[in-house]
């Protein structure tokens, strides 16, 4: 399964090594990474400068045991992820670290303006791809991306899901890289987690420093299940009658992000089932309840496409329903995201989406991708090759960091390995330059100490508009250098704060 | 609410009846062989017999002593009923249905999982065992409160506690009937002090020493303790007590959903047939042959449940 903690397997990226796009590092001097709180300065950045005087008054002994606090809340709380195959380790939580990361609002409404381009560019994207692929013929992506591709479901041609909603909800990966760039490194658009760690983290904050919210107005995010449930029930099927019933599928208590799909059908109201608990009624996907069975109008799905329908997909699936994408087809039942969304955030597609948002919204992309060679294109799988040595390269359905290289951090063993899978078959892969993410304090026995992190903002879309939630989450890197925020990998989070005007 | 839901319920809530029942019976155990050395080897098989285990334990290559019968009864995960196995499945099944449980009481169980794991992480020395078994009982007070101070009395709490009192009634049959030879008539002459330490057992396992002296003073006499086991319905471990909670928590759900279900018409009857009866009848009948058929009507009732609200199907 790929759905995950907030970095899943199928989800999961490593940027590895410094080097900004077109600063290449290849001096091997020390590159210098943006520092949120301080922008390298001696006096913390405008955001940072009410949380920097309180926390200058803080004695550090008291912020260290609110920080042990702060774990075994989580432990009784039981957020916690389970990560596959280790019995012991069954159930670990995610370090969570109680310095803030802060975004100005005009920061925030940067961003935010060019994530709705961005997703409304996606979804526009699927439905053309699921209906005349006006882009295919246009050229602006090749045809034999998408056909060859194993995220696009040629059975969701010709369907518009209701309210002409593909993607329900969406977690835009962001990196910081200077005080004015920001950088796409990743669209989700299948069913991305780790909303429930943004909610936890703030509530955690406002238990532990009740006082911090008084003295700095933060935006809230706790609406998020409140606003999702509206979300989902603007997309109601036409088989519909009356106040829309919502369901989130999981695949059940041994998934690793269990926890997020009970917690979100908890705060939401709505049940939380499995494939078992489901089957065909009548033309509707009903869930066995202690009165017999009852119709299912949208259902929030965290299991993976592959998974959920074996009679349409695949047959050995026990975590879907039989039959649901039948019923979907004929208007029974919603399901978010829609089948078929991974095609707008593979790999292979990523390169494109300057011209995707382009072509559909007929405006320059407010932010930018980073800078994508395809190897399959001569002249770049040509650069790559000579710049092995400073550059990430991607396999293009590969995913959580496996058949990847790190050039900077490579052996010239691995060097040539990679060297000669590229060669033999370039169309396999992507390459990218490493980059300078920006770095947010944590707090350490030592005090204050820099690390890289990224951010989650979380989409919703409905047909009454796209609401996206102030913040997201903030992954860190706990391991001091690091590059790799993963959880997986030792990772951590972070409350994300998004200042009022 | 969805059957798999009402399902969970009801075994959540049959485990964690069953781990303080399990945590009890180690206690009783432990009590006599800290009097009655000499029987002990008897009496630990007896504690065996009691959790219904013996086959499990003997192929686990068990002796009947002390260590072995603690470790087994509390910590081994090879006994699908030890307290770490059955508060394990509690909790999964907490997980299972999250969304109809209270913040408190998911936290309650939750601690109670992580406590229990760090107290049970190695065998229990001998001088540790009591503070162990307190601990035991502490978090299942702690569950219990939980639930019965913060959880809506709707179909989610009946189902608690149908699966509480099904569970509840099981165990006191048990701990009867593999004593039950202790109970009868012709025994009562005896008087021994083996007998006593018996009779001990059985309330302690019940935790009804504290009440039965209460309500009996220093008379210990078999058939009472029987009466007060099986038909006293101020005992809230009693066979009557747990039926007659059933079937009004079964009326409730039913009440509460608009439809009649054939469970609660067999709670009923199992209930009416109990009411009726005086502790001499059920001597009459055979203490040994009442109980089986109590523990069989007993499971045919959860079946009953079960089936009725769609657990599974």
């Amino acid at each position: 399964m790929g759905q995950v903690c907030p970095d899943c397997a199928s989800q999961a990226k490593v940027v590895e090594q410094p080097s900004i796009p077109g600063k290449v590092d290849r001096m091997g001097e020390s590159p210098t990474f943006f520092n949120e709180m301080d922008g390298g300065g001696e006096r913390p950045r405008a955001p940072y400068a009410r949380y920097g005087d309180w926390f200058a008054g803080e004695p550090p002994e008291r912020l260290r045991r609110k920080a042990r606090e702060a774990e075994s809340f989580f432990r009784r709380t039981g957020i916690t992820f389970n990560v596959y195959g280790a019995a012991d380790a069954d159930e670990r939580l995610i370090p969570f670290d109680i310095v803030p990361r802060i975004l100005s609002a005009k920061e925030w409404a940067r961003l935010t303006k060019g994530i709705e381009q961005r997703v409304r560019a996606i979804n526009a994207f699927l439905h053309d791809i699921y209906h005349r692929q006006e882009i295919l013929r246009a050229g602006r992506v090749p045809a034999a991306l998408i056909e060859n591709n194993d995220a696009f479901l040629p059975k969701m041609l010709g369907v518009s899901p209701p309210g002409g909603v593909f993607t329900h909800i969406v977690g835009v990966d962001l990196v910081r890289t200077s005080e004015n760039e920001f950088f796409v490194l990743e669209d989700n658009a299948r069913t991305p987690s780790g909303v429930s760690y943004m909610l936890e983290n703030r509530e955690t904050m406002l238990q532990m420093f009740p006082e911090l919210f008084t003295k700095i107005r933060v935006r809230p995010v706790s609406d998020y299940p409140k606003m999702l449930r509206r979300s989902l029930s603007a997309c109601a099927p036409p088989a519909c009658k009356g106040k829309p019933v919502v369901a989130v599928l999981t695949p059940g208590i041994h998934n690793s992000a269990y926890y997020e799909h009970a917690f979100l059908a908890d705060q939401m109201g709505a049940e939380l089932v499995e494939g078992h608990d489901l089957r065909v009624v009548d033309g509707r996907i009903a869930m066995r309840t202690t009165l017999g069975y009852t119709p299912i109008d949208v259902l929030y799905r965290r299991v993976d496409d592959d998974y959920l329908d074996p009679l349409n997909f695949r047959p050995d699936s026990f975590l879907g329903v039989p039959g649901i994408l039948d019923i979907y087809r004929s208007g029974g039942i919603t399901i978010a995201n829609a089948p078929g969304t991974g095609i707008a955030d593979d790999k292979a597609i990523y390169s494109y989406m300057p011209d995707i948002v382009q072509f559909y919204t007929g405006e320059k992309p407010l932010l930018k991708n980073v800078p994508t060679w395809r190897c399959s294109e001569p002249s770049s799988l040509a650069y790559v090759l000579d710049h092995l040595a400073e550059l990430v390269v991607k396999e293009v359905h590969g995913s959580g960091g496996y058949g990847m290289l790190v050039g900077p951090a490579a052996s010239k063993k691995e060097l040539e390995a990679f060297r000669a899978k590229l060669t033999a078959k370039p169309s396999s892969y992507i390459a990218q330059p490493t980059l300078a993410l920006s770095t947010v304090p944590i707090l350490t026995r030592a005090g204050l100490a820099p690390r890289h992190v990224d951010l989650r903002p979380f989409v919703l879309m409905s047909p009454d508009g796209i609401e996206i939630t102030p913040g997201g989450l903030t992954r860190v890197a706990l391991k001091k250098g690091s590059l790799v925020v993963n959880s997986s990998q030792g990772g951590g989070t972070k409350d994300t704060w998004v200042l009022e005007d | 609410m969805l059957g798999k839901t009402a399902g969970g319920l009801f075994w959540m809530y049959r485990y964690l009846e069953r781990a303080e029942n399990t945590a009890r019976l180690a206690d009783a155990g432990f009590r006599i062989a800290l009097t009655r050395s000499d029987h002990a080897e008897d009496e630990w098989a007896s504690i065996i017999d009691t959790a219904s285990a013996r086959k499990a334990f003997l192929d686990a290559g068990g002796k009947f002593d002390g260590p072995s019968v603690i470790n087994f009864l509390l910590r081994d995960p090879a006994n699908r009923s030890s307290v770490i196995s059955v508060t394990e499945a509690a909790r999964n099944n907490a997980r299972l249905v999250r969304t109809a449980l209270t913040r408190e009481v998911w936290e309650a169980v939750n601690e109670t999982w992580m406590t229990l794991k760090a107290a049970l992480a190695r065998p229990v020395r001998e001088t540790d065992l009591p503070d162990v078994l307190t601990l035991i009982r502490k978090q299942s007070a702690l569950v219990r409160g939980a639930t019965v101070g913060t959880m809506l009395r709707n179909d989610i709490y009946n189902f608690a506690r149908v699966g509480t009192f099904v569970e509840r009634s099981d165990n006191i049959a048990r701990i009867l009937d593999v004593k039950y030879y202790v109970l009868l008539p012709s025994v009562q002459l005896v008087g021994t002090t083996l007998d006593n330490v018996q009779w001990e057992t059985i309330l302690r396992a019940a935790s009804a020493e504290r009440s039965f002296r209460w309500l009996y003073g220093g008379e210990t006499r078999p058939l009472t303790i029987a009466d007060f086991l099986i038909l006293d319905r101020r005992m809230p471990r009693s066979l009557l007590y747990c039926l007659r909670k059933i079937a009004g928590n079964l009326g409730n759900l039913c009440t509460d959903y608009g439809v009649r279900r054939p469970s609660l018409d067999f709670a009923l009857s199992l209930r009416d047939e109990l009411e009726e009866l005086t502790i001499d009848q059920v001597m009459e009948r055979g203490l040994h042959e009442f109980l089986t058929r109590f523990i069989q009507s007993n499971n045919a009732l959860a079946a009953h449940v079960e089936e009725d609200f769609r657990f599974n199907r």
